[in-house]
């Protein structure tokens, strides 16, 4: 027992869980788990009028709308709530926002692949027009009208003729007694009565973050919780030989050295294994880490180098791998054609780096497990701890507080798991911190990635066949460690679907195993892939002399949609007939930033330069120019960045400029800095002087965004302004400097 | 004892005088509003300020606190809203909104002195400062704004 125990023992912990803030998230259900009611209830399940798990509608006219998506930045906890309350015609000052935990009754739950939006815009706006329809229903059975003669206007039913006029509240008990309309007699309210749709919102939680109220999964916290902090095996896959258990304990604060089990291969979800410090405050479980003294029996992944790996990936590259699309006989015309292009494309590992570091808080008690977590995937937490703990999935309880940041690593909830472990070896609530080290050195990372591209041109320079090849260890290895092949779902992200029409195209895929864990960071295969196919066909364009715009509009030809014959094209889990890939809205967003940045008018040269590229990604169509300058000494500056996009109907404009623009800081980092390596299966890199991100003299110093008007279904925004923003300011590197980037990041070609 | 004030309050601590400042804020006192983001003082999430200046708490020991007032995103103003917390609000600035305090905190230390600061200022002074959902242009002009603001 330290002072600092004893301390916050008797000045703080008053009992109960997490001080009062407008965004604690797990508090209101806290006192409902103790009082027998089930654990999952929100006010919404308790209201007057509950017509959807989405949604409750109270007396006194409040409105509670569940947010199941995860909250790390990108709005969705806002954006969503905001279309029901079009549709339920809600004042949106009267509406309540709570969180959903775990829970299958809302559907999809894992907050990637930007497709919040996209997935979850119907289900919203039919809870809205199932309790708008009802509170109609029941107000004009209390005026004795008929139901058509009535409307709602922000909050209230009205009878023009009549002049009368009912609050929500006033009506929902009423409306409660009324069976819950079939969707066929529902009317969605037309575009032109949208009062949110198109126009959007600000964060519901906007005056809690900015004075620090805001709950993170890093401030959650519980009666009588202790801190645990965990020395990973440095290579993955690798277990504790021995270890110090005294010198730890005499750290003041420290209570108790417990060892974590190694993982089962395939790794997946599961705790990496290691040695925990519980302690009473973070910083002491930190200090006893450093006295372990831990001898590791590293296993078969010390054998992985980093510079060794991208020479295997190359030669992979350069030899036939398997096909996975064909048009036309690519070979035939190498085999005659005289001018013929070639280049190798490689972008290295990277880690998610969000600013929160992984964090998690477990108390398991009476055989269930709950957990508070920054967690992007609760129902994955559910599964994991479940299998972890030996108890039933609806014994895992997992609320989800705002995160700071997440970009696909709290996907994964090994750290989840790790807490809800420790809570059942100690019997006590127990929060595992993460330092940034641990952040860096045990991430699942973005993919490595070697791509060999190879087009033979003729008249114009344009291509008359094309080949390119990618390499990388798969996502899929994490789930089976002997999966070395792209899977269709990544393989579907800027490659099997390249936009140009081209005669003679072969595209191919390579094996490559993996060494460490693999994973989904934000635009995933799309950042090596785009990275490659735009760079490339800037490569040709000034091979060919010619305009890159123009060039680059030529390839992708006159408006058509691509037909994915004899290609496995999941479309990011969307239907082709409602999200069909057409190259005429690639070409639109080329056009329109084309215009916007001024094209052509811009400066080149002489450490100035301007670059394009074009992308489509989860559904989303986006053209970046980007302009550069480079001095004598190799450093880069960013005047200005320019984005077109078409994201079909987009509901929060401003959260969406907001995406892109952070989506050109990602990008920057990416391409500046983003490099993980490993030597003898151990990481290199630890915090951010080795792992360096964007910061703000270093970024963009104006980001346009331009939002194509549309009525095409949403797509999202959270991703794709990533890709192409490295493409283009790699291209304009080139055209300030006449160096072409090839290998990333640009410190590699002697840029800072 | 170590004596400090936080946010206009006396404190005592009787604890390890190494423990950095960040986690007496975080896990004693539970002011949870400064982050934990490196631990190294390099991206300025821990940024609170002591004695009037932005400090990186996470590298700051209770020894070097002692004696001297500490004040937190939560206590910046105590009336309500600063103006940087203001701005930050009218140019919709956070977006996970991690980083946010320790920037606010750097900006009112940076707009304390220096009234009309240049990009070229603004960029020396929020250098320290992390943000890696990328709202480096939204927090100039948040700066700019608040600097009007207080004009």
């Amino acid at each position: 027992m330290s002072a600092i125990e004893n301390v916050s023992r008797r000045r703080f912990l008053t009992g109960g869980i997490v001080a009062a803030g407008a965004l604690v998230l797990g508090v209101r259900y806290y006192p409902k788990f103790s009082s027998g009611k089930l654990p999952h209830d929100t006010n919404a399940d308790h209201a007057t009028l509950h017509p959807s798990v989405y949604l409750g509608i109270d007396g006194d006219g409040t409105v509670w709308i569940v947010a199941s998506r995860s909250e790390m930045g990108s709005t969705s906890r806002t954006t969503l709530p905001l279309v029901l309350a079009d549709e339920l015609d809600a004042d949106w000052k009267r509406v309540k926002i709570e969180q959903a935990i775990g829970d299958k009754r809302y559907g999809d739950q894992n907050t990637d692949g930007s497709h919040s939006i996209r997935s979850f815009y119907d289900a919203m706006r039919w809870a809205g027009a199932t309790a708008r329809f009802m509170l109609i229903q029941a107000a004009a059975r209390r005026w004795g009208v008929p139901a058509e003669e009535c409307e709602t206007d922000l909050h209230v039913v009205v009878h023009r003729s009549t002049n009368r006029r009912a609050g929500y509240g006033e009506l929902a008990t009423a409306t409660a007694e009324l069976p819950v309309p079939k969707r066929e007699e529902l009317k969605l309210k037309p575009k032109s009565a949208w009062r949110y749709i198109g126009k959007g919102e600000v964060s519901y939680d906007l005056e809690a973050l900015v004075t620090g109220k805001a709950i993170y999964g890093m401030d959650a916290r519980l009666d009588g919780m202790v801190y645990a902090s965990v020395e990973r095996p440095p290579v993955l896959g690798g277990k504790v030989k021995s270890y110090d258990d005294k010198e730890p304990l005499k750290v003041a604060g420290v209570r108790q050295i417990i060892p974590i089990d190694p993982f089962q291969p395939p790794p997946a979800f599961q705790p990496l294994g290691g040695i925990a410090v519980i302690a009473d405050n973070t910083w002491a479980a930190f200090q006893g880490r450093k006295k372990l003294n831990i001898s590791w029996d590293n296993g078969p992944n010390e054998i992985y180098n980093s510079d060794s790996y991208k020479n295997e990936l190359r030669a992979t590259s350069h030899n036939p791998c398997k096909v996975v699309r064909n048009v036309g006989d690519a070979d035939a015309v190498f085999a005659k054609s005289g001018k013929v292009h070639e280049a190798d494309y490689y972008v290295p590992l990277l880690a998610h780096a969000a600013m929160e570091p992984l964090v998690a808080l477990a108390e398991f008690k009476d055989g269930k497990a709950t957990l508070w977590a920054p967690t992007q995937n609760p129902q994955a937490v559910q599964d994991i701890v479940s299998k972890e703990l030996g108890i039933a999935k609806e014994d895992v309880i997992c609320h989800v507080t705002l995160l700071g940041g997440g970009f696909g690593r709290k996907s994964k909830p090994d750290y989840v798991a790790e807490a809800a472990v420790l809570s059942k070896q100690m019997g006590r609530p127990v929060k595992v911190v993460w330092t940034r080290e641990d952040d860096i050195k045990f991430d699942y990372y973005n993919a490595v990635a070697s791509m060999y591209m190879k087009a033979a041109v003729g008249a114009n320079g344009k291509p008359t066949a094309w080949l390119q090849r990618s390499v990388f260890p798969p996502i899929p290895s994490i789930f089976d460690v002997n999966e070395v092949y792209g899977d269709p779902a990544h393989l579907q992200q800027g490659w099997t679907d390249i936009p140009y029409d081209l005669p003679n195209l072969r595209i191919e895929n390579g094996p490559a195993k993996a060494h460490v864990r693999i994973g989904w960071l934000r635009s995933v295969a799309n950042i090596y892939h785009a990275f490659a196919i735009q760079c490339f066909t800037d490569e040709l364009a000034h091979a060919a002399g010619r305009d890159p715009l123009d060039y680059l509009l030529d390839l992708i030809g006159q408006p058509r949609t691509i037909e994915f014959k004899g290609v496995e094209y999941p479309n990011y889990g969307a239907a082709l007939d409602a999200y069909p890939w057409e190259t005429g809205r690639l070409r639109k967003v080329t056009e329109m930033v084309a215009e916007k940045s001024g094209w052509g008018n811009r400066k080149h040269g002489k450490g100035t330069g301007v670059g394009i590229a074009a992308h489509r990604s989860f559904l989303t169509y986006v053209a970046t120019v980007v302009e550069v300058e480079v001095n004598d000494q190799g450093e880069v500056r960013i005047p200005r960045v320019d984005m077109a996009l078409d994201a079909g109907l987009v509901v929060n404009p401003e959260a969406t400029r907001a995406q892109f623009e952070g989506a050109a800081v990602f990008g920057t980092s990416v391409a500046r800095s983003g490099e993980i390596t490993a030597t003898k299966g151990v990481i290199d890199q630890s915090n951010f002087q080795d792992y360096p991100v964007a910061r703000i003299a270093e970024v963009p110093s104006q980001t346009n965004v331009y939002i194509v008007d549309s009525d095409a279904p949403p797509a999202g925004v959270g991703e794709p302004g990533v890709p192409p923003f490295i493409a283009a300011f790699c291209n304009a590197i080139f055209a300030a400097t006449g160096k072409r980037v090839r290998d990333l990041p640009i410190t590699k070609l002697g840029f800072s | 004892m170590i004596q400090l004030k936080v946010n206009g309050l006396e404190q005592s601590f009787g604890g390890e005088p190494e423990l950095p400042l960040l986690w007496y804020l975080r896990d004693v006192l539970w002011l949870t509003g400064s982050k934990f983001g490196c631990g190294v003082g390099l991206c300025g999430a821990c940024t609170v300020h002591v004695n009037g200046q932005a400090t990186r708490s996470c590298v700051t020991a209770m020894r070097d606190a002692a004696g001297k007032e500490v004040t937190t995103v939560e206590g910046l103003d105590k009336s309500g809203l600063h103006p940087v917390q203001k701005a930050w609000m009218q140019i919709n600035v956070p977006q996970c909104d991690y980083c946010q305090g320790g920037q606010i905190m750097q900006a009112a230390a940076l707009l304390d002195s220096k009234k009309n600061p240049t990009d070229h200022e603004i960029d020396e002074a929020m250098s320290g400062n992390i943000c890696r959902c990328g709202t480096y242009q939204r927090i100039r002009a948040a700066i700019k704004a608040a600097a009007e603001e207080m004009a």
